[in-house]
């Protein structure tokens, strides 16, 4: 053991300050109606009901009147199946392709469970064995030999001893020896300290959730034995083109203000644009479901696709007159859909000439396209 | 339903439906009798006008009947006959309410899932509080709000069955029975409780005109239950009902296990604490939705976060084996013989092809009609997976596009495969058309698909085809391979130019071809990069195969222009295999698309000395495949050709001596010969520069020959040999 894990600690800077408060804190006021508004069944140690996590995510009115704001668009089941696991005391996995807001809903529900989304471990490469059990301050141990003075819990053995919801985010990239420390904690529910011949044990309340990308499955693929502590809820793409103009309109929104870029009128055209050939490249058919179409290497993600618009406008508010055209979205479209240069530069063809070059209000569009693509 | 019935004690049951099918009722108990099944009636004169009523074992009207004949209590049918119902088939007027009552109440009450409202409010709520009657007293005031008093037409397809109905239940009390039991849809509560006169009633069902029907039980199937056209019952889950039908208690523990076991079966791992994990999750995920027990919603959801590792994938198989299933019904054999078979034994008659338990041989000629009705008669029946005849290569070695020949076999395990066909259809024609459809909807791979649409072509449906086509151009989308698409192609063009295709259907046809030709267009080129040897080789015959299809196409001119840059692409491009770049360039020749001169002037760039040798001999190889003719014709290319030849370092001789000897070795003796003659004779000077191969004047002996040929060939007669007249 070489590494010491430096716990989270409090002394982190005041909300307001912050650049990007925490979930509990940005939406503080929302938890507190909730939790007056609740009289349903709490779990042991939840900050509010199963019913009114599940608010919370997916939005809704209150009777007092207060307006929950849906943190989360898409199946209602989706949030139901996660949040009856965190219930049912089962550890719940989110999968799902890039940019499908598994990071994003781990928060929420932890902020919603446990009131706090910060007892995180951001799974990598490197992350060592320390970061998911415990590790030593060596000034200490050296003092006073092996003690719990000496001992720097991880942010799982925190939510254990607290009775808190523990994150882990890509948990495929945590190295598979390392991985394998959870399993000890998921199905005993114990941690043991064997240089201190104690252990510790979880108190009710205490959960896991953990992201993994889909996608790099492969990476460090988890065992069977890990995956069977878990109950693995797959966060989809959105499911019509309206909700994903919503969801990209609205981020590219903040985003856009936060680089202070001109505003997009909401429901842009070029929003929508861009936006359809995502969803008909990804589904391999066209919006109207007639004509059959490649789908390219890539994943062509919401987030993505909100990458494209935001740095569309970019273009546009720098080098353009700051109206978001067709050529300021072009280059960032091939980028996003050409990831292979050989097979997916063919799919992109095929699509402009079979698809694109027959919309009649298009026409800017492909023109733009077969520029960019040309260069 | 049961439990309604055990309650009730009804001495007479009435169930809605054909009451021609009375006299088959008896069947349902016999010990053969397995639903799914269905009672088929159709049209006598013309059996393709067919109805079906499909029954599973949860069916309330199965149920109804099988309480019926269990207990020896009278049962009969009492809808509309379908000797009626037939001849009104046509009116405008659809069949039912026109609006789905459940999903107006559920709208009433506020849900947008009528079947989850359904399970919730009636299925597991108002049943089990002890009076088995109540749901249904309920539903009954619920839809005579839906339906109040004068809020319909008086006349009509429903005013009649309704007035049949009440009719049916007048005479059932004539005839003394006192505790009546109706088993009909819920919407028709409220007509046939309300009774108006006789003499209304008799008025409406005055002088309906009748068909001659004919009815019998067929094997039916869940999958058929579940489909929501043609006849399928528009049940989204009857393997879901059929488990809840027959497990009395823990249901939900009950399916899972049966999950498990079925996705074991299929290598997933999956242990009993799974089944356990996903009970918890079903039944937590109940509670927190207010629902009684966990649904078919609920235990889907458990089912893919707990044992699917959230994946759609084995939930699919879930859904398919089980929430659908697999379950296909038995009829007895005392049933009435299905129309198809009599179809069958009808044609079999009129073309005069007994089924013989001996195998024999028939050669069939095309362009008689009997001939041609016999050949789309055995072609329909293989698309019905009822092999009677296979296909034979003739004894008498005839071939050609009129000929054809089949083995034929009747085995009598094929009496049952037409029993199964006849779910299907009544006529083998309208059996094979949706068939062929259902085919379409479910076949993988682009090749499956083009085989089914020839299978289309050769068996006449027309009325299938455009589904076949439809599914063709999806698989064809989706297709990445080119060679795929290049196998494709020749037989697609081959369909538009001889098939016997109908106008809508050839401009479809036309549209695919062209679409398949340009996405061969684009992706030739990459995939002809870096190919070895063989996969040239194989190449080579696509670019060949593709090129004589493109040139069917007429009227394309872009698409013409297209495929000659794609040939010159792949000409010139020097990452190509010598192979497929000199065929390219020939074809290009060939169509006039290049001049000799261009074509010499390529092939100097290839035939040098800094190309390997062995590629050199390839494109020799591609470029001369289409016949060496062009050699003795042009001797500037065959110079060409020699001066390279003798360029070749002794070394690497031996490796392209194979390849030219498979080139040459493949033209005429006299070609070979004559190009032997040239190069003993030097091909350095060619006598004239601008008409290679041709000498300054005619040679009128040669020519004479040629004429006689020509004469021939045109059916004229020719002037006596040696004459030279004006035909000069
Ligand atoms: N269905 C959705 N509802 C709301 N926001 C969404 C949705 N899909 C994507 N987003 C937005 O997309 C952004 C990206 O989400 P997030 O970082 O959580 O993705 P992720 O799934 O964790 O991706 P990665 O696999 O790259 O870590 C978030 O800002 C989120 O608001
Ligand atoms: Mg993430």
């Amino acid at each position: 053991m070489s590494v010491s894990a430096v716990p989270p600690t409090d002394s982190a800077a005041p909300a307001e300050e912050a650049l990007r408060p925490h979930a509990e804190t940005a939406y503080a006021a929302e938890l507190a109606a909730l939790a007056a508004a609740d009289d349903r069944p709490r779990p042991a140690c939840w900050q509010l009901s199963p019913w009114a996590v599940a608010t919370y995510l997916l939005g809704g009115a209150l009777p007092d009147g207060t307006v929950v704001t849906p943190k989360y668009v898409g199946p209602r089941r989706i949030i139901e199946v996660a949040v009856t696991t965190l219930a049912t005391d089962r550890a719940l996995l989110l999968l799902g392709v890039p940019g499908t807001a598994k990071t994003w809903v781990s928060e929420h529900l932890a902020a919603a469970v446990s009131g706090d989304s910060t007892l995180l471990v951001q799974g990598t490469a490197g992350t060592p064995e320390e970061a998911i059990r415990y590790g030593w301050n060596y000034a200490r141990l050296l003092a006073e030999g092996p003690s719990r003075g000496a001992l720097v819990p991880s942010p799982v053995m925190r939510a254990m001893s607290e009775g808190r919801t523990a994150r882990v985010e890509e948990l495929t990239r945590i190295p598979a020896d390392v991985q394998d420390s959870l399993i000890t904690i998921l199905s005993e529910k114990t941690l043991p300290i064997p240089e201190l011949g104690e252990e510790v044990q979880a108190v009710r309340g205490f959960n896991l959730i953990a992201t993994a990308n889909d996608r790099d499955r492969g990476v460090n693929e988890l065992s069977s034995a890990l995956r069977r502590r878990f109950n693995t809820v797959v966060l989809p793409l959105p499911a019509s083109l309206e909700e994903e103009v919503d969801i990209v309109s609205r981020r590219v929104g903040e985003l856009g203000r936060s680089l202070e870029l001109p505003a997009v009128p909401s429901g842009s055209a070029e929003i929508r644009r861009v936006v359809t050939v995502f969803r008909e490249l990804r589904d391999g058919v066209t919006a109207d479901g007639r004509t059959k179409v490649k789908s390219p290497s890539g994943s062509l993600s919401t987030a993505e696709a909100i990458s494209v618009v935001t740095s569309g406008l970019a273009l546009a508010a720098h080098f353009g007159d700051g109206v978001l055209r067709p050529g300021d979205v072009a280059s960032g479209l091939l980028g996003a859909v050409v990831r292979d240069p050989a097979a997916d530069r063919l799919v992109w063809q095929e699509y402009l000439e079979s698809v694109v070059r027959d919309r009649d209000d298009w026409k800017d569009f492909y023109r733009s396209c077969r520029e960019a693509a040309e260069h | 339903m049961a439990a309604a019935l055990a309650q009730y004690r009804p001495d007479t049951v009435l169930i809605e439906g054909p009451p021609e099918a009375d006299g088959l009722l008896a069947l349902a108990a016999h010990q053969d009798m397995g639903p799914p099944v269905a009672l088929l009636a159709y049209v006598v004169d013309n059996p393709a006008q067919a109805a079906f009523w499909p029954f599973a074992a949860f069916s309330p009207e199965w149920v109804a009947l099988r309480h019926a004949l269990d207990h020896d209590v009278p049962v009969r049918f009492i809808d509309l006959p379908a000797a009626h119902t037939f001849v009104h088939e046509h009116e405008e007027e659809p069949e039912g309410p026109g609006i789905d009552p459940i999903a107006e109440l559920a709208r009433t009450a506020g849900h947008d899932d009528p079947e989850q409202w359904w399970d919730d409010v009636v299925e597991h709520q108002l049943v089990g509080d002890g009076d088995a009657l109540a749901p249904f007293r309920t539903i009954a005031d619920a839809m005579a709000e839906l339906r109040p008093p004068g809020s319909e037409p008086s006349g009509g397809r429903e005013a009649r069955r309704e007035a049949w109905m009440r009719r049916q239940i007048r005479a059932a009390e004539r005839a003394g029975h006192r505790r009546i039991a109706v088993v009909c849809g819920a919407w028709h509560v409220p007509a046939l409780a309300g009774r108006p006169s006789v003499a209304s009633d008799d008025a409406l069902l005055k002088g309906l005109p009748k068909v001659k029907v004919e009815l019998t039980w067929v094997p039916w199937t869940h999958r058929r239950l579940s489909q929501h056209t043609g006849y399928g019952a528009g049940i989204a889950s009857p393997g879901w009902y059929q488990h809840l039908f027959e497990s009395a208690d823990r249901g939900t523990v009950r399916w899972m296990t049966k999950v498990a076991a079925l996705l074991r079966a299929e290598d997933h791992s999956v242990s009993s604490a799974h089944v356990i994990e996903a009970v918890r999750l079903a039944e937590t995920l109940a509670a927190m939705r207010g629902r009684p027990l966990p649904g078919l919603a609920e235990s889907t959801d458990a089912v893919r976060a707990v044992m699917c590792e959230g994946s759609d994938v084995p939930l699919a198989l879930v859904q398919d084996r089980m929430v659908v299933g697999d379950r296909m019904g038995r009829v007895p054999d005392e049933a009435p013989t299905v129309p198809l078979q009599r179809d069958l034994t009808r044609l079999q008659r009129s073309l005069r092809l007994k089924p013989e338990p001996a195998e024999r041989e028939l050669d069939l000629d095309l362009r008689k009609d009997t001939d041609a009705a016999r050949s789309r008669l055995l072609h329909r029946l293989t698309l019905l997976d009822v092999p009677w005849g296979s296909a034979a290569t003739s004894r008498t070695g005839s071939t050609g596009t009129f000929r054809e020949s089949w083995r034929l076999l009747w085995e009598p395990e094929l009496a049952i495969k037409v029993a199964e066909a006849g779910i299907w259809g009544t006529t083998v024609e309208s059996a094979a058309t949706s068939r062929a459809r259902d085919l379409a909807a479910h076949s993988g791979s682009l090749g499956e698909v083009t085989a089914l649409a020839e299978a289309c072509l050769l068996a006449d449906l027309p009325d299938a085809l455009p589904t076949v086509l439809q599914a063709l151009a999806d698989r064809a989308a989706l297709d990445a391979d080119v060679a795929h698409l290049a196998e494709a192609l020749p037989a697609l063009v081959r369909s538009l130019r001889y098939g016997d295709v109908r106008g809508t259907d050839a401009a479809a046809l036309r549209e695919l071809a062209e679409g398949l030709a340009v996405r061969i267009c684009i992706g030739l080129p990459p995939a002809c990069n870096s190919l070895d040897a063989e996969g040239a080789g194989a190449m080579a015959g696509h670019l060949g195969s593709t090129h004589a299809a493109v040139a069917l196409l007429t009227d394309a001119d872009e698409l013409h222009q297209r495929w000659s840059a794609t040939l010159r692409t792949l000409a010139e491009r020097d990452t190509i295999a010598g192979l497929l770049r000199g065929r390219a360039a020939r074809l290009l020749l060939d169509d006039n698309q290049w001049d000799a001169a261009e074509a010499a002037r390529q092939m100097r760039l290839t035939l040098n000395p800094v190309t390997p040798p062995a590629e050199a001999a390839g494109w020799i190889e591609g470029f001369l495949a289409g016949g060496g003719m062009l050699l003795v014709h042009d001797t500037r290319l065959l110079g060409l050709v020699d001066d390279w030849l003798t360029s070749v370092p002794d070394a690497a001789f031996p490796d392209v001596l194979p390849l030219l000897r498979r080139t040459f070795s493949g033209f005429d003796p006299g070609v070979r010969r004559t190009i032997a003659d040239r190069v003993r004779a030097g091909t350095d000077t060619p006598a004239t520069p601008d008409r290679p191969g041709f000498a300054p004047t005619l040679d009128r002996t040669r020519a004479a020959t040629a004429r006689r040929t020509a004469a021939v060939l045109l059916g004229i007669n020719h002037a006596p040999p040696g004459a030279r007249g004006s035909a000069e």
